[in-house]
């Protein structure tokens, strides 16, 4: 089977770290950038299953990537989960209402994530993740 | 020609018909005072005083030197009575109402009983008044003289006559004896003069009579009708170029003036005054009685011109025509016109003044040095009585001395319109006291004295023609030569008539300071009381000063002070209803109210105050009562000024508030971000931790290698935690100014050097150079060297953390001198955005370029710290590359600042 790619918008490297070898682990292919604008370019130029996004990134910020993806009509439909460390509701709302698939706040238990992206990706559990 | 003895004894034979008259209306005054007595007619005759010998003989003088130059006398009083009637109906009824006694009673009453304004109206009004009655005798004399002359009247009267003085002397002995007789019988003057009323009606009738039949006579027999006389009239006296300039309206309107502040005029209109149905009736009759005295002055200035020799003096054409005319009868009807004018002017004016010298003069200064005798009752009522008759010997003298002195000079002439400018003065006070409030006595005091100096100096004294008072030299040029001092150009204004430039500045500089100085002092609270009862006078008659000035007096004083002014008679009326043997019973104030009224109708407010209160012990102001005395429209105006202020305060504290919240809510959305702040610093680390936990306890078998780094990475978070708590903790303890650290004299450089060490590993991993400078002393400085150490560790780690240079490099280079210590601490970075220079220094706030590192806490506790040891901790001005911080200390010198090595900084 064709591995799944997933495109994770982190800054705080020990996060990606941490995200990058549960995601991987779990079976996807996994891509990391730390910058909103060149998150927003790679979304733009390639593929992805779905997208782990931060809001409070450098550059662009989550939320403005959130509603560019969404006006573009290819990516409209491109499942976005939103991980982020805005715990406040307004956050929430605010996320859900310019389209994001999912919000979790940080901190979040990686089984609840990897469970998320598969059911936005259709990949069913397999091998040694548990 | 008449001889003398028919003209005497004519005169003579009028002068006891006045007496019989005088003597019959103060009979019938004592039995029933009212009917034809106090009728509008007789008052009305009584205010015709104003047309005295000057006009009865001289408007025929001027018509015929100046066509119609004679006119505006007559204008300026009927367009005051007609146009003025509110004015003077409620001038009549304050006087009234007050029971005035003359004008500078009327005046000083109203401006707080002041003594001074009535002493100095008195002044003016005996130095305008005398040369007038001066001015009478003259034209008394000179009748005489001319109607029974020799050579026949037509030729004297074309000659300077050397005046009889022994005529006008007795003249002025007989006109005294008359005032004092009529005028000084009681000291009530609010009693009326009936008598003397009666007598200066007659006298108006006769001169109005004697002038119509003069009149009549000319146009009937002397020219035939009426239109022959005007088509003969020379054209220079119907079309003068010059008649309606700036004298012609200046003398309308001083007219109009004098004819309500003139003391005679003051004394007949308002303190003679009995109800208003008299002024009422006098607003059109005496109108009427001025346009009959001038109907025929013209034809009688035509025939003259026409039919008597050119040197024939103008002034006496109605004299000397009938006798031209040989009509002997006729000229003594003239002559007894002419007598009528001068007499009721000089003996009206007499009393007027006599009062006014007594009530505002001679008894102040009386009861200021106690001159009055006190032990008898009658004793202060003659005392008055005989000042007043004193006063009224003197002022018919000094008149009689200036004519006198100045008999044949034209002194005389100009002296009427020279007196009206004196009186004029009087009319700023008068007008302002009845409508204005603020009007104050020391407003009305200075404009009243300082528009009587100019008036003497502009006009009076000028008229004595180059005198030793004034020589011609000064008037010509000024004194000492100052041009800008003439007396007839005064502040350069020059090319007007004296006459009205004297008009013009003296009330002018009267009016400005009245109303200057009125408008910058402070009322007291009687002049307030006054001023309220005068202007609301239609509102409220019947309150009295009673319930405003309380005061405190013993009965018996003040009736013994009673009977002594108004003897004992009138006295034990007034006192009637105080029961008998009390005499220690504090006196009510309506008593005292009462007594003090009735003392000031017999010698004027200001005089009856003064000695009331030699007997009052105690007086109090009731503020509450002033203000409830103060008329409704002054209270609105005060309530509605209150409100507003008040509205005004409501607004300025909704401002306040409203900038209150505003500055909560900025707190309430800065603690809001600062807790979002903190969630996000707490989220981010527990969130590795959380995760790599995941992993540790889902994957019991990960590979050792791979578990030590997850490992290291949670213990490393955690230790971050930590820190960002204590950094919370820290800044909010140094926010409320807690911290205890222990201070003591120390090296910064140390403190510089040791964090410069710990920041080596950092550089050398992320690849920065790091360089050091030293330059200037060792010095030491006041503080604690770890927190110290913090700062630059801080700093320096920021400068290393942010430099995103291709070659990074940081500079560190201390500066001292002896009495500051400065670490700057710049790096080749990205610098700091313009906008975020001060932003930096906030909490969690990071500037916009630089990467993410640390929680945003350091730069405001690091100035916290800086500030808290008295130093400064600031970003260089922008430079073209990289940022620069500055640490600045105080060099610790001073063994006072050494002393205290360790103590606590709080």
């Amino acid at each position: 089977m064709s591995e799944t790619r997933l495109l994770v918008v982190e800054d705080e490297a020990n996060i990606v770290e941490a995200l990058s070898y549960v995601l991987q682990r779990a079976g996807f292919l996994v891509e990391t950038v730390s910058d909103g604008d060149a998150a927003l370019q790679l979304l733009k130029r390639e593929r992805f299953a779905a997208v782990v996004l931060d809001i409070m990134i450098p550059g662009m910020n989550g939320f403005d990537i959130l509603r560019a993806v969404r006006a573009d009509p290819r990516l409209a439909d491109l499942p976005i989960l939103v991980l982020t460390a805005r715990g406040q509701a307004k956050d929430r709302q605010m996320a859900e209402e310019i389209g994001a698939s999912a919000f979790i706040t940080k901190p979040f238990s990686n089984a609840e994530v990897v469970e998320r992206l598969r059911s936005f990706t259709g990949k069913s559990q397999q091998g040694e993740e548990g | 020609m008449l001889h003398a003895d028919f003209v005497i004894a004519s005169c003579l034979i009028y002068v006891a018909i006045l007496f019989s008259v005088a003597f019959a209306g103060d009979r019938k005054a004592r039995r029933n005072p009212g009917g034809w007595l106090s009728s509008p007619l007789v008052y009305t005759l009584s205010i015709s005083i104003y047309c005295t010998s000057w006009t009865f003989f001289g408007a025929v003088g001027t018509a015929a030197r100046d066509g119609f130059d004679f006119a505006p006398i007559y204008l300026g009083p009927m367009i005051v009575f007609t146009g003025w009637w509110l004015f003077l109906r409620k001038l009549v009824t304050v006087g009234r109402v007050h029971q005035t006694t003359s004008i500078a009673d009327f005046i000083s009453a109203r401006f707080g009983k002041h003594s001074g304004l009535g002493a100095l109206i008195t002044i003016v009004a005996v130095i305008a008044t005398a040369p007038y009655i001066a001015l009478q005798l003259k034209a008394l004399t000179d009748s005489y003289q001319v109607l029974t002359h020799p050579a026949g009247a037509i030729a004297a009267s074309s000659t300077i006559l050397e005046p009889n003085y022994s005529v006008a002397f007795w003249l002025a002995a007989g006109l005294c004896s008359f005032a004092i007789i009529f005028g000084v019988r009681n000291l009530n003057v609010n009693e009326h003069h009936h008598g003397v009323i009666a007598a200066i009606a007659v006298e108006a009738v006769v001169k109005l009579v004697a002038l119509l039949i003069v009149g009549l006579w000319v146009v009937i027999s002397v020219r035939g009708i009426p239109a022959e006389i005007f088509a003969n009239a020379p054209v220079s006296l119907m079309r003068p170029a010059d008649t309606f300039d700036t004298r012609w309206v200046t003398l309308i309107i001083l007219s109009g003036i004098a004819v309500v502040c003139l003391p005679r005029q003051f004394q007949v209109m308002v303190v003679e005054n009995s109800s208003e149905r008299q002024i009422r009736t006098a607003s059109w009759l005496f109108p009427l009685y001025l346009f009959l005295l001038c109907l025929f002055v013209f034809p009688i200035a035509i025939a003259g011109l026409n039919r008597l020799p050119a040197g024939a003096n103008p002034d006496l054409y109605v004299l000397t025509l009938p006798l031209q005319e040989d009509r002997p009868l006729l000229a003594l009807l003239a002559f007894i016109g002419g007598f009528s004018s001068a007499t009721s002017m000089v003996i009206v004016s007499s009393i007027a003044l006599s009062t006014m010298i007594s009530n505002h003069i001679l008894v102040p200064l009386a009861l200021r040095f106690s001159i009055i005798p006190t032990n008898s009752t009658q004793s202060v009522r003659h005392f008055i009585l005989n000042t007043r008759r004193a006063a009224i010997i003197f002022i018919v003298f000094i008149g009689f001395l200036y004519f006198w002195v100045s008999g044949t000079s034209e002194a005389l002439a100009a002296i009427g319109l020279i007196s009206f400018c004196g009186v004029a003065q009087f009319m700023p006070s008068l007008v302002g006291g009845l409508f204005w409030r603020r009007a104050s006595a020391l407003g009305a005091f200075a404009g009243m004295a300082v528009g009587f100096l100019l008036w003497l100096y502009t006009l009076f004294l000028p008229s004595f023609g180059g005198s030793a008072i004034m020589t011609a030299e000064v008037i010509a040029q000024g004194p000492f030569g100052l041009e800008w001092l003439k007396p007839h150009a005064l502040f350069g204004l020059a090319g007007f008539d004296p006459l009205a430039h004297a008009v013009f500045w003296s009330l002018f500089v009267n009016t400005a300071l009245f109303v200057t100085i009125s408008l910058i002092t402070e009322p007291t609270p009687l002049l307030r009381l006054q001023s309220t009862l005068f202007i609301d006078v239609f509102r409220r008659q019947t309150e009295s000063e009673l319930r405003v000035i309380r005061r405190t007096a013993r009965v018996g004083d003040l009736r013994q002070m009673a009977e002594r002014v108004i003897g004992p008679r009138d006295a034990m009326e007034l006192f009637s209803n105080v029961p008998a043997g009390e005499r220690a019973v504090v006196a009510s104030d309506e008593l005292l109210g009462q007594v003090e009224q009735r003392l000031a109708s017999h010698i004027g407010a200001a005089s009856a105050r003064s000695l009331v209160s030699r007997v009052v012990t105690d007086e109090t102001v009731s503020v509450q009562e002033l203000k409830r005395l103060a008329s409704e429209a002054e209270q609105i105006r005060a309530y509605s000024e209150e409100l507003e202020s008040k509205s005004r305060q409501i607004e300025e504290a909704a401002a306040e508030l409203a900038s209150a919240n505003r500055r909560l809510r900025e707190i309430d959305k800065q603690k809001d971000e600062f807790l979002s702040h903190i969630s996000h610093e707490v989220r981010t680390p527990m969130a590795s931790i959380r995760s790599f936990s995941d992993i540790l306890l889902s994957e019991p078998n990960l590979e050792e290698e791979r578990k030590q780094r997850f490992l290291a990475i949670i213990q490393k978070e955690s230790i971050r935690l930590t820190r960002l708590l204590d950094s919370i903790l820290h800044l909010n303890q140094m926010e409320k100014g807690q911290p205890y650290w222990e201070v003591a004299l120390f090296d910064p450089d140390r403190a510089l050097d040791q964090a410069l060490e710990s920041c080596e590993a950092l550089a050398e991993s992320s690849g920065v150079k790091l360089r050091r400078v030293k330059q200037g002393p060792p010095v030491l400085v006041l503080g604690n060297s770890d927190k110290l150490a913090q700062v630059f560790i801080n700093l320096i780690s920021n400068a290393i953390k942010h430099n995103t240079d291709a070659q990074p490099l940081v500079m560190i280079t201390s500066v001292s001198d002896e009495s500051a210590y400065e670490a700057r601490i710049a790096d080749n970075g990205p610098g700091i955005a313009e906008d975020d220079r001060e932003r930096i220094f906030g909490k969690f706030e990071r500037g916009s370029n630089a990467e993410r590192a640390g929680a945003g806490l350091g730069l405001p506790i690091s100035r916290q710290i800086i500030e808290r040891f008295g130093g400064h901790l600031t970003l260089a001005a922008s430079r073209p590359k990289g940022a620069e911080f500055t640490v600045r200390l105080k060099v610790a010198r001073a063994p006072s600042d050494v002393l205290p090595l360790r103590r606590s900084v709080s």
